[in-house]
Formats: C-alpha cells, structure tokens, sequence
C-alpha cells in the first residue's frame, strides 16, 4: 500500500525528462562534484555536530555533578559562570566555521548547475529542472 | 489615558498598518503562506528571533535569574547552541525539498498520506499547546501590565486572540514576518537599553556589578534573611534529580528546537538555501546576544529591585518590568510593558499560521483530496478559516482555563514533542537510505506519545498540594509523581528513535523511498528542482 500511495502522487507530477536512460537525479549523483559536495559537507557536520553536542553537555553534567568545582572563582565570576558564556561564543564560532565552509558546498553545487546546463537538461526559460508541483 | 495603554495602541495600529499592506500582496498561495519566497536573510534572521524570543523568554528567564541567579541563565544557554542543530542539519535541505511545512520533506520518499497526517497531528500538538500556553500567559499579563486601565484577563485574551486572527487571516506570511521584526527590533533595543541602564547603575564595572551579584540579599518565605551568591548553581536545580532535570531541559532544547513547525515554516519565506543559512546566522547573532543580555536584565532585577519586591508586586514575570521601572521611571516601564505585549501578539500570529498551513496544506489538501488543489485558492481559503478556528478554540480554552492555570508544562510538552516525535524523522529522512514509511510513521507515534505520557505521570501534572494551595494551581492529579522530571526529553527522545528504527525495520523494505532517497540527496544538497520565489 505504501508503493501504490506513492505512484499516485508520482503520476500527478510531469513526466522527467531523461537522456540516455539517466534523469537528472541520476546524472548528478554519478558526478565526481557531487561525491565530493557530500564528503565536504559530511567531513565538516558530523564532527562539529558531535563537538558542539559534547561541549553543551559538559556544562549541565559538570554544574549538576560537580557544582563545587563550579564555584570556583575566577576574576569577578565563577568557572560556572564562564563556562556557560563561552557556550555562546563556542555556538557563534562553528556558525562562522561552517558559513565558511559552505562556500565550497556552494561551489561544488554551481558546478553542477553549469554541468547540467552544458549536457542540455534546461530549457532556456525553465532553470528550475524537475519542479515539483 | 496611561503612557502603556498609549503604546499598546501605537503598536496595534503599526501591525494593523502592516497587515493592510501585506493583505494586497498575499493573492497566490506562495504569497500566503511562504511570503512569495521573497524575504531577505537578515529579516528572515531577525524573524526567526523574534518567533523564538517569547514572552517566557523575556520576562520569564529575566524572572528565574531574578530569584535562582545562576540556575536560570543556564536555561539561557540552550536556547542560543540549539540553532547549530537547525544551522547544521536541518535548515538548508528542508529548504530544497520542502514548499510550505515540515511534511512535504517527510513525504518526499515515503508513502505521503500515512507521513502526512501523522506530522500535521504533530505539528497541531505542538502548534496548539505552545499557543494555549502563550494565550493564558498573555491574558495574565496584559491584565498585570495594564493594571490601572482596569483591563480583565478575559477581555485581554479575547483582544489578544482576535489581532493574532486578524493578522494571520488577513495578512498570511509576509504581515506575520513583518509583525515578528518589528517586534524582535524592539525587543532587542529595549534589552539593549535596559542592560545599559543596569550597568549605568553599576558605573559600568564588571567588578562592582559582579561583586553585587555575590551578595543578593532577600527573605525567605519563614520570614528569615538570606545572603546568597547568585553565581552558585545549584539554588533551583537541587539533588536528587535536579542536575538530571537540566540534562533533560538540555535535550528537548538541542532536538526540539529543529523541530518547532513555526521556525521551520520560516525557511519556505526566502529565495534559496543559502539564503536560509545565512538567515540562520543572523539569527544566532540577535539570540546569543538576547540571551547574554539576560545576565543584566535577571542579575539586575536581583540586585536592583531585589525577590523581596518583585515577589509582592506581580511575582517573578514582573521582574524586567520592575527593574525597568526602578531604572527609568513610570515611562520606561510603559515602554517595557509594551514590547512584552508586542511580544506576545507577534509569537501567537506565527504559532497560528504554523497550524493553520500544516491543516490546510498536510490534512486537507494531501491527506483528504490526494495532492490535488481542486480549486485555484482553495488552500489558501482552508488556511484562513483554519486560522480563524484555531485562533477562537485557543480564546475559548484560555478563558476557560483562567489565569492561574499551571500551563508552564504545556511549553515543555511542545519542546518534548517537537524533540521526541518531529526531529528524529526529519533526520532519518535525509540521512538513512533504508528509512521507509512504517518508520517515519512509528517514529511520530511513540515520540508524540511518549512526550505525552511522561509529561502526564511527571510533577507537572501529578503532585500532592497542601491544602493552602487552592483551585487552578492545584496539580490535576493528587499524587505522588511516577515520573520525576518535568522535562521528558532525556527518555523520550530515545524513544522517538527508537520508535522509527524499530518501525523501519518491522516494515517492509520500501525500494520505492529507497530510489527516491538518491533523488532527496540531490535535491537536498544542490538545489536542483527547489521551489523558487514568485513575484508578488
């Protein structure tokens, strides 16, 4: 029943345009680009993620578990106190990191865009593909 | 006349002013419900800040540092580090492969109707409970804020609820959007004032303001004084299950806020991905910066004003207001009073049209009529009568409810579901191949239910009261709580994963979302195919 929902909406889409058998799905995921936007994305989410993960934990764990320890001053303020400030800049920097980041994903993508335009899968007025309706 | 009641009004006729505009720009249904894609990043950041700095935010964060210090700016923190998660995962595929809710990117490889309406109930749980929670709470409020206009709760809530109706019915998405920057504008620039102000008091030293912090001196309820350091933790989250409570809170912060539908509605607002990125960035500038603010507003309320007053004179909520009043006088105050106000309209325009669109766009048009629009518009109409609805259901509940009603855990229960049952099928969707409909389906069952059930048999809603305690405030049930926490996240989301791993696998291997799933990789990642603006 799941397969038979899913060729409804299908068939309410118009038809793909395919060349040599391939639609565009197929051509992009075959691109080296495309392999290397997914290895580039992946090689820089998944560790921030894990990374920005353990850091804010370590603040909750840490203050709750060791609150002594927390206590301890530092300047006009506690360890606690500065722990969960830097959360703020920790947050800020991997937003930055990964803005820079995302140049390359972009890059990567605009290639190809220009591969797809090349091979001849857009009409002139139609740049957006397969668009969903 | 008082100077709030003047400012309350000016805001009305603003907002008003930008509905009228807006309702002339709004005839396709991408105008209505995406803004015509056309929203700049910078006002898309500033949108989505304003959507997330609620009233709770403002004056109840301000609150809890005003009377626990330390322990309530760690509720601060969450709310900025969750928006990696919405920067990193979430954001910039829903974008590519989404048109106007959450569900179109769930349904874009699995069976759509079964996905569909399992993420529009989802959506409506978390969409409504949020709003009833931001309805009784505003009713309460605005009665407090508008004191000597002799305003009624009732009357406050009934006025509150119509404008939210007129906003969204009239004006769809880009009145809601403008609404929510001016509004977060005013909100930060108030902050920003009154944060200047405190350290004014304090001849702008960190020394001298931080020295004042470690010495808050208030009575306790025995009458005693108490001396405390407010930069200690530990004076609200206690032994035993305290640091587990905050874990907890942590939890449903990180997943669930890349779940709330009235965040995620906002990124179908601009042109493109990148776009969308970059509003996040924004919008992680004004929120970390809010949230840091917090410190002056909460510590100063602590130091200023002091518990002891700001427990006499409206409680905890009172607090920024109070300290604004201290600060600069009767007018500041009016002026303070009024961005909460704003506040509060602007956060339940964008929870009604979050709800309003996933009904008209996920049940009526997907689920019921099969993804076929039979009339030009007639989406678009769904949604407003949706929004009318819901608008007057949320008027009638919160009236019916009162204003001492314990609704604090319905604003948990929408994180926790929004965490449990939305985020792990969101993930799985764009991650895992072998991720198939029975999945996605169970995943939002057992994340929805689990949410639901934890919260039941938890201390919000379980509890013994002495009798001194009376009526609404009273716990519903009368007994020992089975669950200790009133964050569930730390169980629930577990079991939202769970629940779609299990359900992938007890199901058949779908080769239909299989393919597809190459197809959403693409998509997701490139753009290619993503629905584009359309000029008004």
């Amino acid at each position: 029943m799941a397969s038979a929902n899913a060729l409804q909406t299908q068939s309410a889409k118009p038809a793909e345009k395919v060349i040599n058998g391939k639609t565009q799905w197929d051509r992009v995921s075959e691109m080296d680009e495309f392999r290397l936007l997914l290895l580039a994305k992946i090689g820089f989410v998944v560790p921030a993620t894990i990374f920005f993960i353990v850091y804010y934990f370590a603040l909750p764990i840490l203050v709750g578990y060791a609150p002594a320890f927390m206590s301890k001053r530092i300047g006009p303020v506690n360890l606690a106190y500065l722990f969960a400030l830097s959360q703020f800049f920790m947050a800020w920097a991997i937003a930055a990191l990964y803005v820079n980041s995302a140049r390359t994903f972009d890059k990567y993508g605009r290639h190809i865009m220009e591969h797809l335009k090349r091979e001849g899968w857009f009409h002139v007025d139609d740049e957006n593909g397969g668009k969903q309706q | 006349m008082n100077v709030t009641l003047v400012l309350f009004l000016s805001f009305i006729a603003v907002t008003l002013g930008i509905t009228f505009w807006a309702s002339r720009r709004s005839g396709s249904s991408t105008a209505y419900f995406a803004a015509g894609r056309q929203i700049t990043a910078w006002q898309n950041g500033v949108a989505v800040a304003g959507d997330y700095m609620s009233a709770a935010s403002f004056l109840g964060i301000a609150g809890l540092i005003a009377f626990f210090g330390y322990d309530g700016f760690l509720y601060s923190v969450g709310w900025l580090v969750a928006y990696l998660t919405v920067l990193l995962i979430v954001a910039e595929p829903l974008r590519n492969a989404g048109k106007y809710t959450m569900a179109d990117v769930l349904a874009y490889r699995l069976s759509p109707r079964p996905v569909r309406a399992m993420a529009s109930v989802s959506t409506l749980t978390v969409s409504t409970f949020y709003m009833i929670a931001q309805m009784v709470g505003a009713g309460a409020l605005v009665a407090l804020l508008l004191k000597s206009s002799n305003i009624s709760y009732t009357t406050a809530v009934v006025g509150v609820g119509i404008l939210m109706i007129v906003y969204v019915v009239f004006g769809g998405m880009l009145a809601t959007t403008w609404v929510q920057i001016v509004k977060a504008i005013l909100l930060m620039g108030g902050t920003v004032l009154l944060s200047i102000l405190v350290m004014a008091h304090f001849h702008f030293s960190i020394n001298e303001f931080f020295a004042a912090v470690g010495h808050v001196t208030y009575h306790s309820p025995d009458g005693k004084e108490v001396v405390k350091d407010f930069l200690t933790p530990g004076l609200r989250f206690k032994p035993p299950y305290g640091p587990l409570e905050l874990i907890s809170l942590g939890v449903a912060l990180i997943f669930g806020t890349a779940g709330l539908p009235h965040i995620l509605v906002r990124f179908y607002t601009v042109p493109d991905a990148k776009t969308a990125r970059n509003s996040v960035v924004w919008a992680m500038v004004l929120i970390g910066g809010f949230y840091i603010m917090t410190t002056f507003l909460g510590f100063g309320a602590a130091t200023i004003v002091g518990r002891d007053f700001i427990a006499k004179n409206g409680g905890n909520n009172m607090s920024a207001p109070l300290l604004a009043q201290a600060l600069g006088g009767s007018v500041f105050f009016a002026f303070i009073c009024a961005i909460a106000f704003a506040t509060i309209l602007a956060v339940v325009a964008g929870l009604t049209i979050s709800a309003s669109t996933s009904f008209a766009h996920d049940v009526w048009t997907n689920v019921i009529h099969n993804g076929v629009e039979r009339k030009q518009g007639e989406e678009k109409l769904v949604a407003r009568i949706t929004a009318f609805v819901v608008g007057a259901m949320a008027i009638a509940i919160a009236i019916v409810l009162g204003p001492k009603a314990n609704v604090a855990f319905l604003v948990a229960l929408a994180f926790a579901v929004a965490a449990s049952a939305n985020v792990p099928v969101i993930i799985f969707s764009i991650f895992w191949k072998r991720f198939n409909t029975t999945g996605a389906v169970m995943g939002l069952t057992f994340g929805l239910l689990g949410s639901i059930v934890l919260i039941f048999i938890g201390p919000s809603i379980m509890g013994v009261d002495p009798p001194t305690v009376v009526g609404a405030a009273r716990h519903f049930i009368q007994r020992a709580p089975i669950f200790p926490l009133e964050n569930p996240g730390i169980l629930s989301v577990p079991i939202g994963f769970l629940g779609a791993v299990l359900g992938t696998f007890f199901g058949k291997a779908d080769h239909m979302a299989e393919e597809k799933f190459l197809e959403l990789q693409v998509r997701a990642n490139t753009g290619l195919g993503a629905e584009k603006a359309t000029a008004h």
